[in-house]
């Protein structure tokens, strides 16, 4: 019964897969299709594994859909740990989405641990989702989120264990259409080989456009086969289909051009961008899991998008234009989530909540309503602002002041100007100092290191800037016990940024300042103390960076690392840089280029660039132009305060901003019928 | 620090509600502290009006007591809660159990009438499910455990590895015979050989698997597959007839 599969890939990928896969009785699991349950079989083994409760689901709030009665049915997937993708917004609101449609269904299914992973291989269980445990090969879509590019390892676990062929030109019509979204699709190219389709921006319509377009090839029965379907998807000119396009490169191992291969294959695939928030409450019904996660609360997001340019950040970047959702439509969705979540903590979310037109209303209202309820309410709050020091103090009137987190970014002056972060050190102590005379102990400061430009004496001015912040904390409270804790994340050039050109700094670099930095705090007796610092070596922001500036051929290096057993490389008791670093040998052998290629290099602007035919919207002229003012140390303002500096989204996707303020100010407070326990008579 | 704690209005106790509760199907994986978020949240969720701890950061009032390991179905969980108006047990019942997700059930609750239920639960009834098992294998070992005096067994424990005895704190083991086996639910596979066991409270607690551990040792018995455990009743114990009696007893009767 069982066999070790090798690879057997026209392709040439090397072929020494050692994963022995109880190959039959996964394939018996989905030769039917039926979605039955694979519960009892997974029931004998979750006794040996750790943390059982993350593979059972019976969430609150989870749906439970006919299989039968839905003519599309997606498998979805957060490719990480239970605890880490259950929370995950993204996934909660497609989840909803689809289960509202009465001819669709969606299930959810998470990254299983080694443990489970290797009883699943030797019992022949395959990849199952929480809600039905029904086994993914079973759907029509598995349709991924990918938050960021070290997921991929867990996508090739989950699609070998479903039972699906691991190359997307190896499927068949009985096979799902395995489907990429989340930030990191909008450079898809690394995980071309494994995937069928990829989608660019909010999923909320997208996931409704392409049910209708299964929906429609199924009904026709299934027209031209697999093929035919994706040609449906790829004539949209919103589904990025990669088989359909051809990359070629020039002798020195850049790219020639990419073209598509296909008949109405679009040269360039659009980015998808939901623009009314409040017609999309989603999720109306938050889940709660059983198990632990790593958010605890209810989230309900405020805005989407971000116009304040910092450069390094993908997320700003993709996701313009700015659109809010209403005080009215925040009320609405953190009153609804409370009633039926039963969470005593709900997070504010966006990329910059301080920046909502309304912010201020909504926090004084929102404070209002919960003040007497045991319900805390929390702002992520990264601007380094004085301003955000009162929304803090109004939404935590009845809870405790424990930690106020701001992101600079840059230690020094110079390095904010380069990434556009406008802060000035006056701005941050002036704001510190606000924090600690209201109540605040602890401050927390973000910092990257391995910026464009940036030298030792950028990165030795965090522990200067530290230094001031618990100078100026000790000056306004009297007291020596103000802490301040310093964390550091290493920067990686990001697809569709203005740094996206740029060299990312060595590891080793990266590893020698942050050891000067940590040198620079030990040895200062006055303040060192007070101030702890926290950051991780520069060896897993290489591999990030390989796979996210990587091209096609980046694809063979991920899979053959995961034929080596790298899995959960976000986790870094898992996450191995030599076992990368041999793959990579191995995946990139035959070509011209090397991970140095891919990451410590410096881009020019005539490169062919692999997600140039991904539109997020922003004109290349104008990162190109941003990245010259990041080298002279020129910043650009935010474009809904000031005149709009054409990066290009507004036009290309016939978008605007969307913003407030609405107008109102002062909300109702809310009818609450509290249910009575009283004894109605004979008494208890 | 020498912040003080906001000054706020906290309602008082005036009743406490006892809550049987039970953990079944897929959901007997849930932890202790799984279990106890679930119950937060479904009290919120319910509208129950629970009362708080005062201080710094406000804690429901909610004991629990001795709950059954994670994986361990069970019929009989005990947990208390204080509540700032009196209320109707029935009607607390009814609301938690609709919103505590299914699988996690309310079974029963009473109005407490004194404060020493801890005391109460003398003992737990076991089920044990052994699928697969040979029943003269499993009788064997069952009449080896019980006629030895001392069995000991090992668990790793918080405080590391322990050796305990398991055999004085089980005051009845015998296997439910064939013909009853699919009486308490759904109907059994063929070959599953039912344990039952009556274990006494004690410290350290001895858990059923540590009761398999003993019958691995004084027998050599090695389920085939993984046993599926429940605990059926935990209260206090009549020493003549082995009974776990109802907790509750007292409460119902009204007893101060």
């Amino acid at each position: 019964m069982r066999r070790v599969i090798r690879g057997s890939d026209p392709t040439g990928y090397p072929e020494n897969m050692t994963v022995e896969v109880n190959a039959e009785l996964i394939a018996e699991s989905s030769r039917t299709r039926d979605g039955a349950s694979v519960f009892d079989r997974l029931e004998r083994l979750l006794p040996l594994v750790s943390k059982p409760i993350q593979y059972v689901g019976g969430e609150v709030n989870a749906v439970h859909t006919d299989w039968e009665s839905a003519d599309v049915r997606w498998a979805i997937m957060y490719p990480d740990a239970y605890e880490v993708g259950a929370p995950n917004q993204g996934v909660q609101i497609l989840y909803e989405v689809i289960n509202e449609r009465p001819d669709a269904l969606a299930e959810r299914t998470y990254a299983v641990w080694p443990d489970l992973e290797a009883l699943m291989r030797e019992h022949g269980v395959p990849q199952f989702t929480v809600d039905g445990h029904r086994p993914v090969g079973d759907f029509d879509v598995l349709g991924l989120s990918f938050s960021t590019e070290l997921g991929y390892t867990n996508m090739l676990t989950a699609i070998d264990l479903a039972g699906i062929p691991l190359h997307a030109v190896d499927r068949t019509i009985d096979h799902p259409i395995v489907l990429a979204g989340g930030h990191a699709a909008f450079n898809p190219e690394t995980i071309s080989d494994f995937i069928d389709a990829a989608v660019l921006g909010d999923g909320e319509e997208a996931v409704l456009l392409i049910t209708d377009i299964i929906k429609e090839w199924k009904l026709t029965g299934r027209p031209d086969g697999r093929i035919g379907l994706l040609q449906q998807l790829a004539k949209t000119g919103v589904v990025y289909i990669p088989q359909f396009y051809d990359v070629e490169y020039l002798p020195d191992g850049r790219i020639m051009r990419v073209t598509p291969n296909h008949a109405e294959v679009p040269w360039r695939v659009r980015k998808f961008t939901l623009m009314d928030l409040d017609a999309w409450p989603y999720p109306k019904a938050p889940l709660v899991p059983l198990a632990e996660t790593v958010h605890e609360r209810m989230s309900v997001e405020i805005f989407r998008g971000c116009t304040r340019g910092c450069r390094f950040c993908q997320a700003g970047m993709i996701t313009r234009p700015v659109r809010e959702r209403s005080i009215t439509g925040i009320a609405e969705m953190v009153q609804n989530g409370l009633e039926k979540t039963g969470y005593e903590e709900v997070g504010l979310l966006s990329l910059s909540s301080a920046d909502h037109s309304e912010i201020a209303d909504v926090a004084r209202n929102l404070a209002d309503r919960y003040e007497d309820s045991q319900t805390s309410l929390s702002l992520p709050s990264t601007r380094v602002d004085a301003f955000n020091v009162d929304l803090a103090n109004e939404l935590s009137r009845n809870g405790r002041r424990s930690g106020l987190t701001f992101a600079p970014e840059g230690g020094s002056e110079r390095m904010r100007k380069v990434i556009n972060k406008q802060v000035t050190e006056e701005d941050l102590i002036r704001t510190v100092t606000t924090a600690y005379a209201a109540g605040w102990r602890q401050v927390k400061l973000y910092f990257m290191c391995g910026l464009p430009t940036e030298t030792d004496d950028d990165v030795l001015q965090i522990a200067t800037l530290a230094r001031e912040v618990i100078k100026a904390g000790r000056a306004v409270t009297g007291r020596r016990d103000i802490k301040c804790t310093v964390s550091i994340g290493g920067f990686v050039p990001k697809p569709h940024t203005p740094f996206q050109w740029a060299a990312q700094l060595d590891h080793e670099s990266t590893d020698s300042r942050l050891h000067k930095l940590r040198d620079a705090i030990r040895q200062d007796r006055e303040y060192g103390k007070a101030i702890g610092l926290r950051y991780h070596d520069g060896k897993p922001g290489i591999v990030e960076g390989l796979l996210s500036r990587g091209d096609r051929r980046v694809g063979r290096v991920i899979e053959e690392v995961w034929r080596q057993g790298a899995r959960f490389d976000g986790w870094s008791e898992h996450f191995d840089y030599e076992r990368w670093m041999a793959a990579a040998q191995v995946g990139l052998a035959g070509t011209d280029v090397d991970v140095d290629w891919y990451t410590i290099r410096e881009r020019q602007q005539n490169e062919v660039l692999p997600w140039d035919h991904l539109d997020s919207g922003l004109d290349s002229e104008w990162l190109w132009e941003d990245w010259q003012d990041a080298l002279e140390e020129v910043a650009v303002d935010d474009c809904r305060w000031t005149p709009c500096f054409d990066c290009g989204v507004c036009d290309q996707m016939s978008t605007q901003i969307e913003i407030g303020p609405t107008g109102v100010v002062d909300l109702p407070m809310p009818v609450v019928s509290r249910p009575s326990f009283v004894a109605t008579g004979g008494g208890a | 620090m020498s912040r003080q704690a906001p000054v706020r209005d906290f309602a008082p106790t005036v009743q406490r509600l006892r809550i049987r509760y039970a953990k079944r199907g897929r959901l007997r994986f849930t932890s202790h502290r799984d279990f106890q978020r679930a119950l937060e949240r479904a009290i919120r969720r319910a509208g129950v009006p629970v009362a708080f701890s005062t201080g710094f950061s406000p804690h429901p009032k909610i004991s629990y007591s001795n709950s059954a390991p994670t994986g361990a179905a069970s019929e009989a969980e005990y947990v208390e809660i204080g509540v700032t108006v009196e209320c109707d047990p029935g009607l607390v019942a009814t609301a938690l159990d609709s919103a505590l997700p299914p699988g996690l059930d309310i079974v029963d609750v009473v109005v407490a009438s004194s404060s020493d239920f801890a005391a109460r639960l003398e003992a737990s009834r076991w089920r044990i499910e052994l699928p697969e098992a040979d029943r003269a294998q499993v009788e064997a070992a069952v009449t080896a455990f019980l006629a030895a005096e001392e069995v000991e067994v090992q668990r790793l424990m918080k405080s590391g590895m322990r050796t305990f005895d398991a055999r004085s704190a089980v005051a009845e083991a015998f296997l439910v015979p064939e013909s009853e086996s699919g009486a308490a639910g759904a109907p059994e596979p063929q070959g599953c050989v039912i344990l039952e066991l009556v274990v006494r409270h004690t410290t350290p607690s001895v858990r059923p698997d540590d009761v398999l551990s003993a019958l691995r040792r004084v027998a050599d018995l090695v389920p085939p597959a993984p046993p599926r455990v429940t605990r059926l009743a935990q209260g206090p114990l009549d020493p003549v007839t082995c009974k776990v009696n109802d907790p509750f007893e007292p409460d119902r009767a009204g007893v101060e």
